[in-house]
């Protein structure tokens, strides 16, 4: 399942300056650990302790993965993958 | 002036101060930090205060800039009102209302965004944008037009129309966007990626935020420089209760006050109460909730600064309720009715939670209570609609006799 993830300007330091890229997975879990593999160093600003950090949000089809499976959440083939930081906003 | 970086909250790194908000290491927010070791005579200080302009501008020293900005909107110095009758109908001792309807756009965001404005101007920004549930929208319309600057403002498409109409004649971009204020507030820090501007509640956040402790200095020095007992206060992101907790703390560090930080009371509404929900169940974070209230400006389903606010709540005894509907509306009939004062149905958030502490007997009779009133009931006019009537008669003694009862409550 080919799945776009846009990736936040705070971590484009570890992307070569990309802001967005294409992995497979079936989860949203799988899809980051797929991105984490592709880009070094991408795990520990994200994760940690394999959970996801408290002010980061990660949105799968437009819709937080808190109000779906969380890290289990499905994403299907063409879906986005979003990755922000939860501390804009009120 | 002591402003001195941008220091993450989280892990304690530090940055220079620019249009940034999130730490780079941990995602962590930024907030701005300050030295403050040159202002050591409180005597002095409290001088100074008071002889500065009537503005939030008195308060500079603790404001996120090297030197005063000029601004083209005058904010703040609302009045704190001693609402004996309030205090009365709910049997408690001392209740006082800031009322923070009494600035230029009607709500606090005057505050925070006439310093980002600010900042905004001195970072070399020509165009100035938000994520809002209303009352942003009004202010930032507003003060972007009195600077001369232009503006977008995103807003949730099903917003009250007087908050509509009211940002739109300032003559800003007004977009509405078909989503809840969450898909906004997302869309925006997505936005805030690839265009030049600045967001005041996105990359200029850390600045923006500064502006709320004025809530804090404001109520003390309106005291005599003494801190209240406790302050019942609305909570949407949690970033204005958080704030007004950092403003009496760092007059205390200072010792412009003494005593200890009052008990901090977050009021939010049953139908989007994620942070009244996480202080119920003991969490530390906020699970999010798909807002469904009339107290649409407090309708955050993911707040930001939820966790902080939960820190606040906990370390100073006090709590986060939230409150019906129905209760709401009650809460802004009881304020109108015993101060005189026609709040929005975020204010009616506050009274209600106000009047279920004192019915749960939280209040002690000592006690000094400061209720925070964050904006204008003339914005969200269909709150209460139903509840209001009128007798209609010719224009007759006789017919008002007929049709008027002696001691009438309508």
């Amino acid at each position: 399942m080919a799945v776009v993830v846009k990736i936040p300007t705070q971590l484009r330091a570890l992307t070569g300056g990309e802001g967005e890229t294409e992995v497979e997975g079936s989860s949203v879990g799988e899809v980051l650990e797929a991105l984490f593999e592709r880009y070094d160093g991408l795990r520990d600003r994200i994760t940690e302790d394999g959970e996801l950090r408290r002010f980061v949000n990660v949105y799968a089809g437009g819709e937080d993965i808190r109000f779906g499976e969380g890290l289990a959440t499905p994403v299907n083939d063409g879906d986005e993958v979003t990755i922000l930081p939860a501390v804009a906003g009120g | 002036m002591s402003v001195q970086g941008l220091r993450c909250k989280e892990c304690g790194e530090v940055y220079d101060l620019e249009a940034i908000y999130v730490c780079e290491q941990c995602f962590g927010p930024l907030e701005v930090s300050y030295d403050h070791s040159a202002l050591d005579d409180p005597a002095e200080l409290r001088r100074k205060i008071q002889a500065g302009p009537s503005s939030i501008w008195r308060y500079a020293d603790f404001l996120p800039f090297e030197r005063r900005p000029k601004t083209a909107l005058e904010v703040g110095l609302t009045p704190l009102i001693r609402a004996e009758r309030l205090a009365d109908q709910l049997g408690v001792g001392e209740v006082y209302v800031k009322n923070d309807a009494a600035n230029p756009t009607h709500s606090f965001k005057d505050r925070v965004v006439n310093v980002a404005i600010a900042k905004a101007k001195e970072l070399g920004y020509d165009v100035v944008a938000c994520a809002s549930t209303g009352n942003l929208a009004n202010a930032v319309a507003a003060h972007s037009a009195a600077a001369g600057l232009d503006s977008y403002v995103f807003v949730p498409a099903d917003l009250e129309e007087q908050k509509i109409l009211a940002t739109g004649v300032y003559g800003t971009k007004l977009v509405a966007v078909r989503g809840t204020y969450d898909d906004v507030n997302r869309l925006c820090t997505e936005l805030s990626d690839s265009r030049p501007w600045a967001f005041v509640n996105v990359n200029l956040r850390p600045y923006y935020a500064e502006g709320s402790k004025t809530l804090a200095f404001e109520v003390a020095e309106q005291l005599g420089f003494e801190l209240p007992d406790r302050v019942v206060c609305p909570v949407a992101s949690g970033s204005l209760f958080t704030k007004i907790a950092r403003g009496f703390e760092e007059w205390l560090d200072l010792g412009l006050l003494e005593g200890s930080l009052p008990v901090f009371n977050g009021a939010q509404a049953a139908g989007c109460s994620p942070v009244a929900d996480a202080f119920a169940e003991g969490h530390s974070v906020c699970r999010p909730a798909k807002p469904n209230t009339i107290a649409k400006s407090l309708a955050i389903g993911n707040p930001a600064d939820g966790v902080f606010a939960l820190d606040v709540a906990r370390k100073s005894g006090g709590s986060i309720d939230s409150v019906t509907e129905e209760e709401i509306v009650d809460g802004i009939r009881l304020l109108a009715e015993t101060t005189g004062i026609f709040t929005e149905t975020a204010g009616g958030v506050t009274v209600a939670v106000l009047r279920k502490l004192a019915e749960r007997g939280d209040i002690a009779e000592h006690e000094r209570v400061v209720v925070y009133i964050t904006g204008e009931g003339l914005k969200t006019l269909d709150a209460v609609r139903g509840i209001v009537g009128t007798y209609e008669i010719e224009p007759a003694v006789e017919s008002f006799t007929e049709r008027v009862p002696a001691h009438a409550t309508v």
